[in-house]
């Protein structure tokens, strides 16, 4: 086959396992939710009374009683046509809420995963060069009593120990009230960024650094390194020439690979410091009721994780064959 | 965590082979974990009885974890909290092994079954994990039946795919193409031949999800999708303690976070050392 032809198949497979992807996603979240005990009518008028006329109005208007098959086509109609429908807490169309937090969100996310794969890189390559001694010992105590720890828990002590007691950040890490988003200064902007941030790649730190400790094992084990050393190699040179180039990759595919449990603990991590992202937004749309927009995310983070999966998929297929070899070989 | 572990036990129990070491770990570490649980359900409500004259205190020797704002002592609620959390994720991890028995022996099965799970595995994990588990407890209807179901049926995947690789591994073997041409049936050859060389990697399995179960529990009912404000669980005491972080209160979230972090260590170190019995070619490491 020829690189060409192999490229078109690729993009052509993937192109039909997102399209399958998302049609089952859809119509499988529409129905748990149609099936759920949420009353749309309910969570529209929230706590404000009202006529039983006007509560039949509104039934006819969000559909109570037309069968969940014609909502759905309806609803995935809409969605087709670029329509995801009017948020019921905020009263905008969804996409924009969406848009706005996905991308408060992104620089959150985009900002830890690569603090905590560079990091985490780095530790692993410590650790592994330095195997058994005990810089490795710590940095295998702490990734694992980082790996138990809850992420909510890990944020509220970052946040009582560097809001309450140094005072370092403000406590509710919201844009002040009545201050629109055009004026707030980058100042502001990034003080309201750093703790979570960090919070986020501390969490995500662990893993990383476990998998290139053990590659980097792997490697050091390796014939060629011995081979290396016979020429007299020998340090930090053996180790940046032979054990960094061949660790590289699989550990840039694992963070990827992440994105999932990325998306996961930004959740947590925005609802403690109560910062305006996607996850908060989730967690308020799916308290509230709020059907549409909470679809709209569930759409858009399993878009998300998709093409962090597929960038792990070109690396394995057209970067380093490898990998997918020894996958098989699994 | 072992080699901290390993560490301390040298000069703790330096006259025992390294089988009775783990062995020794796994016994102690159960036994923790089973005092939380039993002390847990026999405590009743009695010892949470608010008390106003004594809110809001520091830790002491007679409060260790310090009071709340009602006057409850928060080492008692913790441990509720750790036994209820154990429950919940030890019955949804039960669940999704039952769930992951099945399925691997359906990928068995054929061909067409084969790709089927696998295609659901890459469906249930195409959601975020999070994400996933309160859209399943939203669909419940929320409360302990949600988070319990949205647990048990997002942990299988991960495990469902080591037992495929296994079994798609075992089915290259002699003995099982000798059963196949003596006539025995799929089924037959599924329960008998490979159901019990997965018992192992499924029991390992189970306990390592636990750790994942319990803290998916705690972050979904942290968030307000799980367990019910009443109940004494982790997750509604570390989103309580949220509402007193200015105050300085700052023992209502360190206690009963580390608690939680201790117990899914203790988890994480029993399958460990469980997994060293089991596949001896690791405790060589």
């Amino acid at each position: 086959m020829s690189n060409n032809e192999k490229i078109a198949s690729f993009i052509g497979k993937k192109a039909l396992r997102l399209t399958s992807l998302l049609i089952i996603v859809c119509f499988a979240s529409f129905m748990l939710i149609q099936y759920s005990p949420i009353d749309p009518v309910r969570a529209y008028i929230g706590e404000m009374p009202v006529t039983a006329e006007h509560k039949a109005k509104l039934e006819a208007y969000w559909g109570v009683n037309t069968p969940p098959q014609e909502k759905f086509l309806n609803w995935a109609g809409d969605i087709l046509k670029g329509d995801f429908g009017t948020s019921l807490i905020y009263r905008t169309p969804v996409i924009d809420v969406i848009e706005e937090r996905f991308t408060a969100s992104l620089i959150l996310m985009g900002i830890s995963w690569l603090l905590s794969g560079i990091m985490g890189f780095a530790l692993g390559i410590i650790a592994g060069a330095n195997q058994g001694t005990w810089v490795d010992k710590a940095i295998k105590t702490y990734c694992y009593a980082l790996a138990a720890a809850p992420t909510f828990w890990l944020a509220l002590l970052l946040l009582i120990v560097f809001s309450v007691y140094l005072g370092w950040f403000p406590i509710g890490l919201r844009v002040p009230i009545g201050v629109t988003a055009d004026n707030v200064t980058f100042f502001d902007w990034l003080k309201r960024l750093i703790l979570p941030a960090i919070t986020l790649s501390l969490l995500d730190i662990a893993k990383i650094t476990m998998f290139t400790r053990e590659k980097l094992i792997e490697v050091l084990s390796s014939d060629y390194v011995l081979f290396a050393k016979a020429r007299g190699e020998k340090g930090l040179d053996l180790i940046l020439r032979h054990g960094v180039r061949n660790v590289a990759l699989p550990a840039i595919t694992l963070q990827f690979l992440g994105f999932s449990e990325l998306f996961g603990g930004t959740v947590l991590v925005e609802q403690v410091f109560s910062y305006p992202g996607i996850g908060q937004t989730a967690v308020s749309a799916g308290l509230k009721s709020d059907v549409p927009l909470l679809l709209g995310i569930v759409i858009f983070s399993t878009l998300f994780v998709f093409f962090g999966n597929l960038i792990a998929d070109i690396i394995y297929e057209f970067i380093d064959p490898r990998i997918k070899q020894q996958e098989a070989l699994v | 965590m072992s080699t901290a572990v390993v560490t301390v036990n040298r000069g703790l129990f330096g006259g025992l082979n390294l089988r009775k070491k783990t062995l020794l770990i796994i016994g102690s570490t159960s036994l923790l974990l089973l005092a939380i649980v039993v002390s847990s359900v026999f405590l009743g409500e009695e010892p949470l009885q608010t008390n106003f004259g004594s809110k809001n205190l520091a830790p002491s020797l007679e409060h260790p974890f310090g009071t709340d704002w009602m006057g409850r002592d928060m080492f008692i609620r913790t441990l509720e909290g750790l036994g209820l959390s154990i429950l919940v994720g030890g019955l949804a991890s039960t669940i999704s092994t039952l769930l992951t028995v099945i399925l691997g022996l359906l990928s068995s099965a054929g061909k067409t079954a084969d790709s089927f799970v696998s295609w659901l595995v890459d469906l249930f994990l195409s959601i975020p994990h999070l994400l996933l588990i309160v859209l399943i407890s939203i669909g419940i209807g929320g409360g302990a039946a949600g988070v319990i179901t949205g647990v048990a049926l997002t942990h299988w995947p991960s495990l469902t795919r080591v037992v495929r690789a296994e079994t798609k591994q075992l089915k290259t073997q002699e003995y099982i193409h000798i059963s196949r041409n003596l006539g025995r049936s799929k089924w037959w050859i599924a329960t008998r031949h490979i159901l019990p060389h997965l018992v192992p990697q499924i029991l390992l399995g189970t306990i390592l999800m636990f750790p994942h179960a319990i803290l998916h529990e705690a972050s979904v009912t942290f968030l307000g999708f799980g367990l019910s404000p009443h109940e004494p669980a982790i997750g509604i005491i570390l989103s309580e303690s949220m509402r007193y972080l200015s105050a300085g209160y700052w023992w209502l979230a360190f206690f009963p976070g580390l608690s939680l972090l201790i117990v899914v260590l203790a988890f994480d170190m029993i399958g460990e050392n469980l997994g060293k019995l089991i596949n001896p070619k690791i405790a060589h490491e």
